[in-house]
């Protein structure tokens, strides 16, 4: 009893820490590729304090619900968006030996399965807030979520074959080094797919702020945007850690595994995390057309590629 | 009754209560939100019936695909915040009479089927190690089912779903000759 009460207080201190983390290296990350400094005030040492002082700003701002606004749905959409990652994380194995607060026998389909309700948030938002911008963004993220969930569930299935399991500490277990060879073309769908789905940049068609105002967003400020912001960083460290857990061997390193597994799950994360906001700052936009292309021309046959890959290697090696 | 009978009950009541809620609210997307509340709670169902497996697959189907794909339609077609006086249709006591007859039949064939049959309580799953073959609704206990068993009817629901694939290919495409879009 005492364990679980345990691990779900650390789940809950990693889901407010760590996306803010994220949030903070996006800043300084961002700033420094451009030859900025960013924020160096708040905190007084390199402004590390700058998110803490957004989340004040943000708590003392006016709550505001557009007059044409659906108001239970506005008002429900950002938990709606936040929840489901929180959900994730308590199925995600940071280390071996059960440091994972539940082990779900099914548990790549829960992960994937969760992080599809996030969506929804987005797609209520947009149509509750009574804006043709925020009705424009919504169908975006519908389209762009339909498009670019099956080349991520193929590419996740493509892993649990390999370990023939769909429990994700078990994935784990079964990692070899040979799997980031073998599986290399489904983790990239994987990654790909899933930036997509948090639509994040290149991917960020629907919120795309020069041309339809942040889309689902604009009607929103205060707190309930600061949790669809959060939404956003919880999503891409939800992301990162279940690429590492299925593609790069979770808390696997090179030495010292049972004691500093937890370590290694983390380097993975953050590493993953530096590659996203590198992504951003590199690339520009895609189009809705080339988007929808890229999921249906190149990561639905590139995945179904590597789910018949792993199928003929694990029948002729098994 | 035991505290899962009750949990069961419970989801039931709401799956079907919100199920009653996507047919008489007057908005239409709420009608497609509460989709969302009745098939989650169907999953939960699922759940407590020790089908984890389906219950995940209901939620990434059902919720993350079927419902996301409704209200894209509703969003590209007409989604007026608020309610909508034409969503009531003169067919409603047709459609209660065949959705009561639909509901007999499928609760006389459950009924016919499963009665007496006890749920195989299987442990839960250790970390790592496969899970008991025989546990009702685990991955290893349906694959086998349906790769061995089942394996013609699965065959055969692959090609309708391919058939259909097709179809909406050839629909949607407009740089085909015209008599093979007219279906020759």
């Amino acid at each position: 009893m005492l364990e679980i009460v345990v691990k779900l207080v650390l789940v809950a201190a990693a889901f407010a820490v760590l996306p803010l983390l994220v949030g903070q290296i996006e800043h300084k990350v961002m700033a420094h590729m451009q030859g900025r400094l960013g924020p160096m005030y708040a905190g007084a040492f390199h402004g590390w304090a700058q998110l803490v002082a957004d989340g004040v700003k943000f708590v003392q701002k006016e709550d505001v619900v557009p007059a044409a606004a659906d108001r239970r749905i506005f008002k429900l959409a950002p938990a709606v968006a936040l929840v489901p990652y929180l959900l994730v994380l308590l199925v995600v194995p940071v280390g071996p030996h059960g440091q994972v607060a539940v082990d779900l026998g099914p548990g790549v389909f829960f992960a994937l399965a969760v992080m599809g309700v996030g969506v929804i948030g987005a797609i209520m938002a947009g149509w509750a807030s009574a804006n043709k911008y925020s009705l424009l963004g919504g169908m975006r993220v519908a389209a762009q979520l339909m498009s670019y969930e099956l080349p991520m569930v193929f590419a996740a299935s493509s892993a649990a074959m390999a370990a023939g399991t769909l429990s994700l500490p078990g994935i784990v277990e079964q990692w070899r080094w040979y799997w980031l060879p073998w599986q290399a073309v489904g983790g990239v769908v994987f990654f790909v797919a899933g930036l997509a789905e948090l639509r994040r940049p290149p991917f960020d068609m629907p919120v795309a702020d020069s041309e339809i105002i942040f889309g689902p967003y604009t009607e929103y400020g205060g707190l309930r945007f600061a949790l669809f912001l959060l939404a956003e960083y919880a999503g891409i460290v939800v992301l990162c850690a279940l690429t590492t857990v299925l593609f790069l061997g979770g808390w696997k390193g090179p030495f010292l595994d049972d004691q500093l597994g937890w370590l290694w799950t983390l380097a993975k994360v953050f590493v993953l995390a530096f590659l996203v906001i590198w992504f951003r700052v590199s690339y520009p936009r895609l189009r809705e057309d080339q988007l929808q292309k890229l999921a249906w021309a190149w990561l639905v046959p590139l995945s179904l590629a590597q789910l018949a890959l792993t199928g003929i290697l694990k029948v002729a090696l098994g | 009754m035991t505290g899962r009978d009750l949990v069961f009950a419970l989801l039931g009541v709401v799956a079907v209560g919100a199920g009653l809620l996507v047919v008489t609210t007057r908005q239409l997307v709420h009608a497609a939100l509460w989709l969302v509340v009745s098939f989650g709670a169907l999953a939960g169902c699922y759940l407590v019936l020790t089908a984890e497996f389906v219950a995940w697959v209901q939620v990434l189907i059902y919720v993350g695909a079927v419902v996301v794909l409704l209200l894209f339609g509703i969003m590209l077609t007409r989604a007026p915040v608020g309610p909508s006086d034409e969503l009531d249709s003169g067919n409603r006591w047709a459609a209660l009479g065949v959705a009561a007859g639909t509901a007999a039949l499928l609760v006389t064939v459950l009924v016919m089927g499963f009665r007496g049959t006890r749920l195989n309580d299987a442990p839960r799953c250790a970390a790592g190690a496969s899970c008991p073959a025989r546990a009702n609704g685990s991955a290893e206990h349906l694959g086998e089912a349906v790769f061995r068993t089942w394996v013609l009817p699965f065959e055969v629901l692959s090609v309708l779903l391919l058939a259909a694939l097709v179809g909406a290919i050839v629909l949607s495409r407009t740089d085909l000759p015209t008599p093979l879009r007219k279906g020759r």
